[in-house]
């Protein structure tokens, strides 16, 4: 038995014994958040609002000046990942050997151990045909010495349509996801959904343009789970903060707002510790192939997808006038009753 | 909401048992699996990332069809004046068009009746489309132009896929690979997909060659060295396949096509040993190659593959047994493959290669090892957090949710769909939200509970109101998913596969197995508090 499976054996009779002690109700009970929270969250706004608005632009700033990182599904070219026989690669000496070749811009990478090589080539000069000799020079080079793990070649005009096509994913979701809203809730509420989104996707572009991590389809793919997630959190308030506006017809709105979130902190909290702890575990055991996915993942999800929810999407609903109908809903109303 | 008929109990208790049991089939070795029933079989397959192998899109080179038409409806149109006996200047193609000057203006009207009826209803008799193969049109002056319709183009291009499909079927057969998937994608493009292949370079100098063959007779009214620039009409200058590369003078009429040949297969050489291929024709080829060779006895010939010239023996005797072989210093694995190209056919149109993705197995392997542990650690980390948080409610939210993930691998085996390392990440996700249907249903009884409620109606509240929160927030997350899976190919669209199946059954266990098993726990213990 390896290390790793006899952790997994501890880690399995460590469920069974505390789903044992759950059976005849010895455990202690475990509460990260305290019942009736009663945090000012909407008075937040004034702080909150001004410092997305700045992280906003900053982030489109650092797109403009830095830009995305685009991997080759979306620039084109060609991509191996290699690994040395022998042990640990000689990444300069495989470089000079590659800049040998007169291939344009190739960029050498440790990936991983300290045998893998993530070898990038830019986009070759001479359509399709030129790309697959690329390949075939890089093999003839490198020889024998190395096991090729990975070889991908992703030819121009391939690489435009992918990227439209990410694009477009992006906006049909979020326009379907408008529209189901639109019809489930009120217009204001898809409307403060819709900019809470576009927030949570301008702050991760920033991210993966500050951390230059690859830029592919699979960043798209972490990109719609980040709005699906957010929009999952923004959803579970709004459902709350509807079904507190029908009860209560004279609380003011921020401290219905208040009300809602408070009363749903503790699922959100909860839930975003499963979710990370799932993130966590694919981050630190998953591997290389899906590590910048996950870490996009735990930035949008976790960092921005919560504070989002709770700090944009609700106290926004204030702006876009939800509630301002309602009869006497200025007047300071009574505590309500249960 | 805590209230089951029994029939509805059993019925809950048999989806998801059934369902579950679908996903069987991959925990025992493929071996076992096979010796099941038919109907028994269905399993999740491993992508290519998971399991190594080669995925290659194809596409036709649209312009080479386009060429080929326009050729095609040149000799057409010189046929059908030269039958008409009308003279005619200019038949050449310019541009997009075929052009054509009548000479004299009384057969004008005659050229362009006969011309017209050249084109016919696309779509062959079901033609209902209106739309014509080609246009011809009276350019004035007694020039006649034919220009050949994007429609029909495209049709002629849909067809070229078609046979090219078969013949890279045939080609990767031959490679004897273990269930290659080759499909049509798009308008002019082939996805190959072949699982584990450790080097796809033969795969890919198969797929790359048209594998066109010619017998021509070669030009020998002047020597090719001199050719350059005073080439005859009817002949073109070729290099030859091997180095050095030597020019050759061919005549441009075939003799006998490689359509014409039965087989092919490698060989050596008796006398010499070196490779060969040696191949057959069919009975016209066989009649046609026989009378070209009675002809030019002492004449060389030319053995013309892909406007290469592979080699040119002269014709010592008439070949009249309908068989011959190629010699052109091949090394074994050349002449192997040049059987192989032979026997599938020649590609309508040249095949180029876009887009490549290559997995070796030991990357492969490193990840559905590392894949498992991730997924065997975050469930455990949220199964541990669950338990510590809601107690016995954890218990009943982890069956619920081992319960929901063994669904997730049955619905995937019963529509054979692919899981790849992302789908990985994607179930591990789940379980991440599989617990959040939970958590909204036991944080919304604790709060009916603060309220005031006795321990049965606060549990029926909670389940009532979370349910349609529930339902809501997963649906938007759903349409998140399905748009991932019609943008997304390969890896991605695994993600969405097993994201999007995820949700769907974490709706369905969150109405029915999670509220089933606590209206049992309430219907046993008849609790007066709650312990969550």
């Amino acid at each position: 038995m390896t290390t790793t499976q006899m952790v997994l054996a501890g880690l399995g009779a460590l469920i069974v014994i505390l789903s044992i002690v759950a059976i005849f109700d010895l455990l202690p009970s475990l509460r990260i958040v305290p019942d009736d929270t009663k945090f000012d969250f909407t008075r937040f706004r004034r702080i909150s609002f001004p410092i997305s608005a700045l992280l906003s632009i900053l982030a489109i700033v650092l797109f403009f000046t830095h830009g995305l990182n685009f991997g080759i599904d979306f620039k084109g070219g060609t991509l191996l990942e290699v690994q040395a026989k022998s042990g640990t690669a000689d990444i300069s000496a495989m470089r000079s050997t590659l800049a040998a070749l007169q291939l344009g811009d190739v960029q050498l990478q440790q990936f991983g151990g300290a045998a893998d090589v993530l070898i990038r080539l830019a986009e070759q000069p001479g359509g399709d045909a030129a790309q697959q000799a690329a390949v075939q020079k890089v093999r003839a080079a490198l020889g024998d010495s190395v096991e090729y793990r990975r070889v991908e070649v992703v030819g121009p005009r391939v690489s435009g349509e992918l990227l439209a096509y990410g694009m477009l994913g992006l906006i049909v979701a979020i326009m379907g996801i408008l529209i189901y809203l639109w019809f489930r809730f009120e217009w204001q509420f898809a409307l403060g959904a819709m900019i809470a989104n576009v927030h949570d996707i301008v702050l991760t572009i920033g991210f993966m343009s500050i951390t230059q991590v690859d830029f592919d389809l699979t960043s798209i793919a972490a990109l719609l789970t980040i709005l699906g997630y957010s929009l999952n959190d923004t959803v579970v308030i709004y459902d709350r903060i509807r079904e507190i506006l029908r009860r209560y017809k004279k609380m003011p709105m921020p401290e219905l707002l208040n009300e809602s979130i408070n009363s749903t902190l503790s699922r959100s909290i909860i839930t975003h510790v499963t979710v990370t702890l799932a993130l966590l575990a694919l981050y630190a055991f998953g591997g290389q192939a899906i590590h910048s996915f996950t870490a996009v993942m735990i930035f949008g999800v976790v960092l921005v997808g919560t504070y989002t929810s709770i700090f944009i999407a609700a106290p926004l609903l204030i702006y876009l006038g939800v509630g301002e109908h309602r009869e006497d809903a200025d007047k300071p109303a009574a505590k309500p009753k249960p | 909401m805590l209230y089951f008929t029994r029939w509805k109990a059993l019925a809950v208790i048999l989806t998801a048992l059934v369902v579950c049991l679908c996903a069987v089939p991959n925990f025992f070795p493929e071996a076992t699996v096979k010796t099941w029933p038919k109907w028994a079989q269905r399993h999740l397959v491993l992508g290519l990332d998971l399991q190594g192998g080669s995925h290659i899109l194809l596409e036709v080179d649209a312009n080479s069809v386009k060429k080929d038409k326009l050729d095609q409806v040149r000799d057409d149109v010189r046929r059908t004046l030269r039958d008409a006996k009308i003279v005619y200047t200019g038949l050449g193609v310019r541009g997009d068009n075929v052009e054509v000057r009548i000479t004299k203006d009384t057969e004008y009207q005659t050229a362009l009746t006969k011309l017209r009826e050249l084109s016919q209803p696309l779509g062959g008799l079901m033609g209902q489309s209106g739309q014509r193969s080609l246009e011809v049109s009276d350019a004035g002056n007694g020039l006649i132009r034919l220009s050949v319709p994007p429609a029909a183009i495209n049709d002629r291009i849909r067809q070229s896929v078609e046979q090219s499909i078969q013949i890279v079927e045939r080609r990767v057969n031959e490679l004897g690979t273990v269930e290659p998937l080759i499909q049509r994608q798009g308008l002019d493009r082939i996805l190959v997909q072949v699982p584990g292949l450790q080097d796809p370079t033969r795969l890919k100098e198969l797929l790359g060659k048209t594998a066109k063959l010619d017998f021509r007779m070669v030009d020998t009214s002047l020597p090719a060295e001199q050719a350059q620039g005073r080439v005859p009409p009817d002949s073109e200058l070729l290099m030859s396949s091997q180095s050095p590369k030597t020019p050759y003078l061919v005549k441009k009429e075939v003799l006998v096509s490689g359509a014409d040949l039965t087989d092919a297969q490698p060989g050596f050489d008796q006398r010499t040993n070196e490779p060969i291929v040696s191949f057959r024709f069919n009975t016209s080829g066989a009649r046609k190659f026989a009378d070209a060779t009675v002809k030019n006895v002492n004449l060389p010939f030319a053995i013309v593959l892909d406007n290469e010239v592979v080699s040119a023996p002269v014709i010592r005797e008439p070949i009249t047994g309908g068989s011959g072989q190629i010699s052109g210093s091949f090394t074994v694995q050349g002449a192997n493959d040049l059987a192989i190209l032979l026997r599938a056919g020649a590609l309508p149109a040249p095949l180029s290669i876009i887009e490549e993705r290559t997995v070796g197995p030991g990357l492969g392997a490193d990840s559905i090892a590392k894949g498992e542990l991730a997924a065997y650690v975050g469930s455990i980390l949220v199964i541990v957090f669950m338990l510590l948080t809601y107690r016995l409610f954890g218990l009943f939210a982890n069956i619920a949710v081992t319960i929901n993930v063994l669904m997730i691998f049955g619905i995937l085996s019963l529509l054979n769909a692919t899981l790849t390392l992302p789908g990985i990440a994607g179930i591990v996700l789940t379980v991440g939200i599989a617990v959040d249907s939970n958590v909204l249903i036991y944080e919304r009884i604790r709060e009916e509970l603060r309220a005031g409620r006795t321990a049965i109606s606060a549990i029926d509240a909670g389940f009532k109101r979370a349910l349609a929160t529930i339902l809501d927030s997963n649906i938007t997350t759903f349409i998140a998913a399905a748009v991932l899976f019609y943008i997304g190919t390969g890896p991605v669209r695994g993600f969405a596969v097993t994201f999007g199946i995820g949700i769907i059954t974490t709706v369905f266990t969150a109405f029915t197995v999670t509220r089933l098993i606590v209206a049992g726990w309430v219907r046993w213990k008849r609790p007066t508090s709650v312990p969550i």
